[in-house]
């Protein structure tokens, strides 16, 4: 079991929810952060004066699948979540350990 | 001059109505205006900051503040004859006017209230709330009273024939100076100049300055304490005038930067509401226009020297919007009386109106940096002036109210 963590644009959220979903892929947990990479932030100039904002909104995706799906995920999350321009976001896979549905009982693949 | 004994209607409805426009100035807009500047950690204080100055200086209007301005004729001072508002009789009449006493009162209480609320621009994110209090209460009675004296109660000013129609002098140079003072005195927030964090709510500062707007027509049509035709000239001019300066500053920005934003376009209303002020009661409506492209242009600079070049934490743009603005058109008064139809008389000669406008603004706008330096020092001894880092990292609305502005997702 892998973990598929990624960091896209704000306004790309409903077509990568779009595109696992058509691949078959059902659940996810989407958490509001914020942050930074190469694109190190932006300013904006209230009344002539210049502000660096450093840390920029971006959402996190994770999604838990059995490893046989991760390729499948990190091409479908790639392709919905990319613009071209700087600020696109990054992808990260882990190594699941353990999963149990709470409801049920049931573990490892079964749970996902 | 049997005259003035006479109440008519049709100026006391209007007084009455401005009186109500002019509050709205101080709650709620200058309080949002204020308020959408702040770091989201520290709404609630600039919100009850405003609430608060308003209260206490109203108070403070009715015991001492009304008569040290407008009771007595003396050069320097009121008298204490309307101490508490004693001889106030519910059928009296203001003299010079048509309107009741009670109305003149309650009109100009309201001005009391604006303008050491405007001083709040100036220390928030960083001041104790108690003084706050103590600030407001010592610059009411010791700068506001008796500069309305001198230059509206017949006082010395008066006398030599300045004009201040609705408070280029008597608002917006003695707010802007002492706000100035305050905020060296108090010194910046900790993360100025290059960590402070940009407005939390730009749309917050868009409805405060549209109510300001607003509110401006009771401000200085008001200030013709009649229903007449001045009135009706200075409600023009001033729309005019605050419609001028929004599109200017609006085009300096996006000259220099590329993008034309909200925070600058009602940064530039204000900038042109302040500076018609002292105006109002000459200007034509092509003067007005005029007036108010050249305070976007002014105020402009003035924001930006007082931050980079004095490296003074005013926090808010206090001197650089209200004071300049108010002094600039106090000494334009002779100039735009000359430009377009409309133009009212002034008191003397051109220039020799100037020399008195200028005498006016220098020397107010000195005796208010001396005054509110003896203020502040009182109330740093008595009070103290700042809270601690943490508390100011943590933001006043918790640290302060025991308050927390926003509840999302939590």
């Amino acid at each position: 079991m892998k973990l598929v963590i990624a960091i896209i644009q704000p306004h790309r959220l409903d077509s990568v929810r779009l595109a696992l979903t058509e691949i078959g892929i059902a659940g996810m947990t989407v958490t509001e952060v914020r942050g930074y990479g190469r694109q190190k932030g932006h300013t904006e100039i209230y009344r002539g004066a210049e502000y660096t904002i450093s840390f920029l909104p971006k959402l996190k995706i994770e999604v838990a699948l059995p490893d046989e799906r991760v390729e499948d995920a990190i091409t479908a999350i790639t392709r919905a979540a990319r613009t071209g321009r700087i600020g696109d976001g990054k992808i990260f896979v882990l190594d699941v350990v353990q999963a149990r549905r709470v409801r049920t009982g049931e573990t490892g693949e079964d749970a996902l | 001059m049997g005259q003035e004994t006479v109440i008519n209607a049709a100026d006391t409805a209007w007084m009455l109505t401005s009186t109500a426009l002019v509050l709205l100035m101080t709650l709620p807009a200058l309080a949002l205006f204020y308020g959408g500047l702040v770091q989201a950690k520290n709404i609630l204080s600039v919100l009850v900051q405003c609430a608060a100055v308003a209260a206490l200086c109203s108070v403070l209007w009715f015991a001492l503040g009304y008569s040290l301005s407008y009771s007595g004729d003396g050069d320097w001072l009121g008298d204490g004859a309307a101490f508490f508002l004693g001889g106030l009789t519910r059928d009296g009449v203001h003299p010079g006017t048509h309107i009741p006493e009670s109305v003149y009162v309650m009109f100009q209480m309201t001005f009391a209230v604006i303008t050491p609320a405007l001083i709040i621009g100036a220390y928030v994110e960083r001041i104790r709330f108690a003084a706050v209090l103590v600030i407001s209460a010592l610059w009411l009675l010791i700068v506001y009273s008796p500069v309305a004296h001198w230059v509206w109660g017949g006082g010395w000013l008066a006398k030599m024939g300045v004009m201040d129609f609705a408070g280029g002098i008597v608002v917006h140079v003695t707010a802007g100076v002492s706000a100035l003072v305050i905020a060296w005195m108090i010194r910046p927030r900790h993360e100025f100049p290059h960590g402070i964090r940009p407005p939390h709510a730009p749309w917050m500062v868009m409805v405060g300055a549209s109510l300001l707007w607003v509110g401006w027509f009771g401000f200085n049509a008001g200030s013709a304490v009649s229903s007449g035709a001045d009135a009706g000239m200075a409600m023009l001019a001033t729309h005019l005038s605050a419609a001028s300066a929004t599109l200017t500053w609006m085009a300096i920005e996006w000259i220099k930067f590329g993008k034309p934003s909200l925070v600058g376009a009602v940064t530039g209303t204000i900038a042109g509401l302040a500076t018609i002020t002292p105006a109002a009661g000459v200007a034509g409506p092509a003067g007005a226009v005029l007036l108010g492209a050249v305070a976007s242009c002014v105020c402009y600079l003035a924001v930006w020297l007082v931050k980079r070049v004095m490296a003074v934490d005013d926090a808010l743009d206090v001197l650089g919007v209200h004071g300049v603005g108010g002094a600039l058109g106090t000494l334009s008064v002779p100039v735009v009386v000359l430009v377009g139809a409309g133009g009212g008389h002034l008191n003397h000669a051109g220039m020799e109106q100037f020399t008195v406008q200028a005498i006016g603004v220098v020397s107010v706008a000195v005796f208010s940096a001396v005054a509110t330096f003896v203020i502040t020092k009182a109330a740093d001894l008595l009070v103290g002036l700042r809270v601690d880092r943490e508390h100011e990292t943590q933001g006043l609305d918790f640290a302060t109210h025991g308050e927390t502005g926003y509840h999302i997702n939590r």
